[in-house]
């Protein structure tokens, strides 16, 4: 059993976009604020702190959560990754390169944690409706494009990914019977 | 908006789970998901002197389905991973009918059934289908060992259950599906995914001439905690339209809806004899029908 102190650093250790990266965390540090503060990863963006806007989305152990609504030290160990690795410095993955076509962000504020979860999204449903991909996007809020770009790049997105890789199938898909 | 000093304690096992919540009692909060916990942390609503981790609690997120189809949801066990268990889902048809209701697909992938249960907001989607089915809650402590809840009796209040404070949720009981009954939900909320203003949860039962049998008739949202209509005058009634807007008008009657910032009790009352008129049409038709 694992105890920590309150008000005391403690070393945090995570595998961030394919790299081991440590720092230390007070018992309550936010992961949103771990990755930014401590591995300064500033692709990360701190809105609401309530788990309602999704700017903050992150991908743990290969799904979109939200970062501001656990801690640090519960992610002891954990996989990680953030926009920042989506793709290498100045270059855009598939994704990004929809975005940019569909003209799916403003300001930017909300996009970085929108592509994490459209990450985990269309790893899982490689095909999906507009409804779902909709469904998905319920947990973002973007206040500049309105969320109709959106939708459209994460579909042409989706389309580009299984035309480059046929063979690509659903393995954890969400459904009801 | 950060959460106060606290220390962290994450256990293995359940025992050293007890241990920690026999330690600190009221003074500890438990986190699962941390979906609600985590918000609540942040705006300071609750300031604990340990948080204890049960997520890596070993085998707590085990579901078990027994020969007479009631089923086991360990405490951990991740919405998400709900959805996703196919077994699980058939096993609990109104489950699978409330989740996607429940939060959003990233709140999902973290959230817990448990933690729902745990934290009782009466707007919520799986204490309401856990009461409607006449359910129960898994609790265990040091001091006294495992006790069954029922749902009905497990919610008191809003965010209050009748958990004691060194007691852990481990499990959430769902009994089994009901031959040929017929399942419904559906919930108004300002946004999906955002806190019900009303949400009805149907499990109806017919007779081979069409005559209702049996009704569980939920109502989440609605006052401080799930509620399940008493609907046993309408039992032997021929089960159409009519007599599902007639059992939902009389609900609408009988209930103290709560009025806030998103509804008065009036909307409510309307609220609740549109939707349950509908959800209780949709549970009569979908009985005795194997598809839901």
């Amino acid at each position: 059993m694992i105890r920590l102190k309150p008000g005391q650093r403690h070393t945090v250790t995570l595998t961030v976009n394919e790299k081991t990266l440590s720092g230390t965390a007070e018992p309550r540090t936010l992961l949103t604020d771990f990755l930014r503060h401590e591995l300064k990863l500033f692709g990360t963006h701190v809105g609401c702190e309530h788990g309602v806007c999704g700017a903050c989305t992150v991908m743990v152990d290969g799904r979109a959560v939200r970062s501001c609504m656990q801690l640090a030290v519960e992610c002891e160990g954990a996989t990680v990754r953030t926009v920042e690795g989506l793709a290498p410095v100045g270059a855009l993955n598939v994704l990004q390169r929809a975005f940019n076509r569909h003209h799916a962000l403003q300001c930017g504020f909300c996009t970085a944690g929108i592509l994490m979860s459209a990450t985990d999204f269309l790893a899982a449903h490689p095909d999906p409706s507009e409804d779902e991909v909709k469904d998905m996007l319920s947990g973002h809020i973007c206040r500049c494009t309105g969320y109709y770009p959106i939708v459209a790049a994460i579909l042409d997105a989706a389309g580009e990914m299984r035309a480059a890789n046929p063979a690509s199938h659903p393995t954890k898909k969400e459904t009801a019977p | 908006m950060k959460p106060v000093a606290f220390e962290y304690c994450r256990p293995e096992t359940v025992a050293e789970a007890l241990s920690l919540l026999q330690e600190f009692g009221s003074d500890a909060s438990v986190l699962a998901g941390g979906m609600s916990l985590g918000a609540m942390l942040n705006m300071r609503l609750v300031r604990p002197a340990a948080v204890v981790d049960i997520k890596r609690v070993a085998g707590l997120d085990a579901v078990t389905i027994n020969s007479r189809g009631e089923t086991r949801t360990g405490a951990t066990l991740r919405q998400a991973a709900a959805l996703a268990n196919r077994d699980l889902m058939q096993a609990v048809p109104l489950l699978a009918l409330a989740l996607p209701s429940v939060g959003h697909y990233q709140t999902r992938n973290r959230g817990t059934l448990g933690g729902s249960v745990a934290h009782a907001d009466p707007s919520s989607e799986i204490p309401l289908a856990l009461t409607t089915l006449g359910g129960a809650i898994e609790l265990q402590s040091k001091r006294g060992g495992k006790r069954r809840v029922a749902a009905e009796e497990f919610f008191r209040d809003i965010l209050t259950t009748s958990r004691e404070p060194d007691e852990l949720l481990v499990a959430l009981i769902w009994p089994g599906r009901k031959p040929e009954a017929g399942y419904a939900f559906a919930e108004i909320a300002q946004r999906h995914g955002d806190f019900a203003i009303v949400a009805c949860a149907a499990e109806a039962v017919l007779k081979p001439d069409g005559s209702l049998a049996s009704l569980g008739f939920g109502l989440g949202g609605v006052e401080s905690r799930p509620l399940v209509a008493n609907t046993a005058a309408f039992v032997g009634k021929r089960a159409d339209a009519g007599l599902a807007a007639q059992i939902a008008l009389t609900t609408a009657k009988a209930v103290s809806p709560m009025s806030d910032f998103k509804a008065t009790a009036d909307y409510r009352r309307a609220l609740i004899e549109a939707l349950g008129t509908q959800v209780l049409t949709q549970a009569f038709e979908r009985a005795g029908k194997s598809s839901t």
